[in-house]
């Protein structure tokens, strides 16, 4: 174990960050965790607390420390509500890099960044080595929400309900692709992001699609990677970096006008973390990108004019629309999604209450405190289900993750969807059975 | 360090997820919202009932412990800041609305329950909690009645204290104590509440409050009236009060603290104007109308170069919005922000508001005021940075002469945020020495073992 006297010098790195904390305590009124626990180590004040005792010396137990910053689902509630701006994402992320930099990383994460999610295509090769054998232990349980559940126990997946693995992931059906601008005058990067690629193929094609009937070029280069989130939030910050400077190499020197995703932490990985955290040999590039990088919803009505007032029916399928913490709280886009569903006149949008009250997930929060993230997100699963509607959308395939999980295991009958799946079937006809 | 038994004792007692003994768990409950020193606390609890509660607060009795009870940890004056190896209490646990009756307006909650979820709750039922503390989205009732907490409505619907009609709390030894009660009236005993609101815990532990609740007025108008000088602002002020009108919120905002509001909000605040008055009043359609336009005449009488009356719900919003984000705006300029809230007769504002100007240019600190002016309880709110030793100590300087200005207008030193740490060596300038006296022997009387929250309003016994 390195010194703690090194540890101390780079939590000062953090000091001007941590000083804008006053202490006020309004992050208890938001923090999605803290509602559940009412422990102050688990909301942000009491998290800055415990590293500034770190970096005073007042407090001498790193793991400690470490334990409680991983109590957090990253989801920025408290960011977004903060009387004095504390960039607290940044200031975790950092933190946790330090820490595991210090303490090194558990045994078990480090081998999966290091030798899976570092290599995009060992870890396709191992994802589709699940999908061909995962009939073997798990079992379809929603035919609607589309989950499965182990057929015996696993350690690994609980008593989740969890989506499968799709038979023929993305980078399969399209391996790459290389359109010019068609009427719309545009063309897109597109980066696909490892969820929407092995478990959500379907929301990528139906972005293509629509992309392709607008007119809109597509540059989808072979070989992306991850977008380095789940190795960034565990402290990892050398496989984030080979991750960043992976895909700068794919995409920065091609041309196109934007670079869009359909995954919100995604989005908010390359926009805001990326420039922020990267290595500073790569900082000028990532933040070239990140300026450069939209949610697909936000580009499609804004750029591509898609929406407007949409003729919807009073009496259509009833859908409802889920915030996603790294599109609203991280991003500010929360009405295009919801134009975007508008657009489909099959659809009546229908709100829940508390629509961006975080749903629980937090990445690998979901696999180190899965009572706490399913506790949280019963309460989601609770308001979509108050609507009575047929449909939840999301603009993030964490979030389809977690919600179609607890509304499986509620026994809910209702699909879990992205708005630009609800917005190409409305012009795509062999995508109307949802 | 507390031995080992003595944790299972509590662990026994209070529940083994109920005590927190890791250093990093205790770091987190070793300050509050006042920009005062950390203290660790040797011990956390976090009882889940009454029962759990009497039998934490009986065993810190029987073992010497100090006790310091904490709600949301959310006041300004370090009223939670706990002793060198005390135990803190933490109420959240405790968080059940038990009654809202709307029948007779009352409604009966446990202490940790979170005060605008309370407001929520009683609106939803027709019903008006008035008491807003800047800290309601999470601040406790507990804390609220702990430190008599104030807010925007003072002026026309007074404090947490004009609201709690009665009291269950356990005294040293855990004892259940019952005072005050559901009715409209009761004269039985002595006023053991008006004791309890405002102790900050050194008195006694709540269990159980029953607070009064009120018709939700019909109607609001809201206006905002800009100034050229700051004083004939704070002499439009004076005015409404001489004038026996009593708006339900009346408040100030300086030059500074408008150019801040709006580099960070962009409300449309005027940022040349010297000072703004945000004012509101309410009640039956036909007062309002005509409250309004005599708040509005007054203003024009005073010098207003100009009157701007919230048309609809919207507008309405905007301007409280304007009110709400004076803090955060502040907050952003500088690391530390000492907020405070000396308090004088509502005629002598137009002296306090020079006051304090004066002494920001005397001590070369950056200070904005704004506040509930209507009530006399400004907040000058001075900027700085608590490392830079050179300037925090002018801060210190400051803060005391406030204090004396406000004293020598007639004044106290707290409207809203308590005695606590922060200004129990100030507390006897207000009173004088016997009523320090009296006040100890109180004390003394009720916690003979001096455990309940030691060290805060009258500082250590002699």
């Amino acid at each position: 174990m390195a010194d703690i006297r090194k540890l101390r010098r780079l939590m000062r790195q953090l000091e001007e960050q941590l000083v804008v904390c006053m202490r006020c305590g309004m992050c208890q009124a938001v923090c999605p965790v803290f509602a559940q626990t009412g422990r102050e180590a688990d909301v942000a004040r009491g998290k800055l607390v415990l590293l500034d005792g770190l970096m005073q010396e007042m407090l001498d137990d790193p793991e400690g420390v470490r334990d409680r910053l991983q109590r957090c689902l990253l989801c920025g509630s408290c960011a977004a509500n903060c009387p004095s701006g504390v960039n607290v994402l940044e200031i975790f992320l950092k933190a946790r890099a330090i820490l595991a930099g210090y303490l090194g990383l558990p045994p078990l994460k480090r081998a999966v960044f290091r030798r899976l999610l570092a290599h995009p295509e060992t870890l396709d090769r191992v994802v589709e080595f699940g999908a061909v054998f995962q009939k073997l232990f798990a079992r379809p349980v929603n035919e609607i929400v589309g989950t499965s559940c182990a057929r015996f126990g696993s350690p690994l997946l609980a008593d989740r309900h969890f989506r499968t693995l799709a038979a023929v992931p993305l980078h399969r059906r399209r391996p790459a692709l290389n359109t010019p601008a068609g009427a719309a005058g545009l063309r897109v990067g597109f980066f696909v992001g490892c969820l929407i690629d092995k478990l959500f193929p379907n929301v990528a094609e139906a972005a293509l699609r629509v992309l392709e009937h607008h007119g809109v070029g597509v540059f989808l280069p072979e070989g992306q990677g991850c977008c380095g989130i789940p190795a960034i939030s565990s402290g990892d910050t050398q496989t984030f970096n080979d991750l960043v400077r992976r895909n700068l190499e794919k995409f920065d020197s091609a041309g196109f006008d934007l670079l869009v995703t359909c995954c919100a932490t995604c989005t908010s990985t390359i926009k805001k973390i990326w420039p922020s955290l990267c290595d500073d040999d790569l900082a000028a590039r990532a933040r070239s990108l990140a300026a450069r990088t939209m949610d697909i919803s936000q580009f499609l009505v804004k750029r591509v004019k898609v929406g407007g007032p949409a003729a919807a029916a009073a009496n259509g399928r009833v859908i409802t629309f889920h915030d996603s913490c790294h599109l609203k709280k991280s991003l500010g886009v929360y009405a295009e999604p919801r134009d975007l569903i508008r657009a489909n006149p099959v659809y009546t949008l229908k709100e829940m209450a508390a629509c961006d009250d975080c749903c629980g997930m937090g990445g690998s929060f979901n696999f180190e405190h899965y009572g706490l993230s399913a506790r949280i997100g019963r309460l989601k699963r609770d308001s979509i289900a108050a609507t009575g509607c047929a449909v939840v959308a999301t603009g993030c395939p964490a979030c389809m993750l977690q919600i179609s999980d607890m509304l499986s295991r509620a026994g809910d009958r209702i699909a879990v969807r992205h708005p630009v799946e609800i917005y190409a079937e409305s012009f795509s006809a062999e995508g109307r059975k949802g | 360090m507390l031995s080992p038994a003595l944790i299972r004792e509590f662990k026994a007692q209070v529940g083994e997820d109920a005590v927190f003994t890791a250093a990093a768990d205790l770091m987190t409950y070793s300050y509050d919202a006042a920009p005062l020193e950390p203290v660790t606390p040797a011990l956390v609890v976090r009882p889940a009932g009454s029962d759990a509660l009497s039998r934490a607060v009986r065993l810190c009795n029987q073992n010497g412990l100090p006790l310091t009870v904490r709600g949301a940890g959310t006041n300004l004056s370090g009223g939670t800041v706990p002793p060198a190896g005390g135990v803190v209490i933490v109420t959240n646990g405790l968080n059940r609305i038990l009654e809202i009756n709307a029948e007779d307006m009352y409604a009966v909650v446990e202490p940790g329950v979170v005060t605008a979820k309370f407001a929520a709750a009683s609106q939803a039922q027709g019903l008006f909690y008035p008491p807003d503390p800047g800290s309601q989205a999470v601040s406790t009732l507990g804390g609220n009645v702990a430190e008599n907490a104030g807010g925007l409505r003072g002026l026309k619907y007074g404090v947490t204290r004009d609201y709690v009609m009665g009291l269950e709390f356990f005294d040293v030894n855990g004892e259940p104590i019952k005072t005050g009660s559901r009715t409209v009236k009761c004269a039985t005993g002595y006023n053991l509440a008006g004791l309890l609101v405002g102790s900050e815990g050194t008195l006694g532990v709540f269990d159980r409050i029953t607070l009064k609740l009120i018709p939700l007025p019909a109607a609001q108008r809201a206006m905002v009236a800009v100034f050229d000088q700051a004083d004939r602002a704070s002499e439009t002020v004076s005015a409404i009060i001489a004038a026996h009108i009593v708006p339900a919120t009346l408040e100030f905002m300086d030059n500074f603290t408008i150019r801040a509001v709006e580099d960070y909000s962009r409300v449309g605040l005027p940022v040349d104007a010297a000072a703004l008055l945000l004012i509101e009043v309410d009640g039956h359609p036909a007062q309002v109308k005509e409250d309004a336009e005599r708040v509005e005449a007054l203003c024009r009488q005073h010098g207003a170069a100009s009157i701007r009356v919230a048309r609809d719900a919207a507008e309405r919003t905007k301007v409280w919005e304007a009110r709400r984000s004076a803090l955060s705006a502040l907050a952003k300029l500088r690391p530390t922000l000492v907020l405070e809230d000396a308090t004088v007769p509502r005629s002598k504002i137009p002296a306090m508001v020079q006051a304090v100007n004066d002494i920001g240019r005397q001590y070369r600190l950056s200070i904005g005021t704004f506040g509930h002016a209507g009530d006399g309880n400004l907040h000058p709110t001075i900027l700085t940075d608590k490392r830079d030793k050179a300037e925090w100590e002018r801060v210190e300087q400051a803060i005391a002469a406030i204090f004396d200005r406000a004293l020598a207008l007639g004044g106290t030193l707290s409207g809203e945020h308590g005695t606590g740490i922060a200004k129990a060596c100030f507390l006897e300038k207000e009173t004088g020495p016997a009523t320090i006296l009296y006040s100890r022997r109180i004390k003394k009387a009720l916690d003979p073992n001096n455990i309940l929250n030691p060290g805060k309003i009258i500082a250590a016994a002699p």
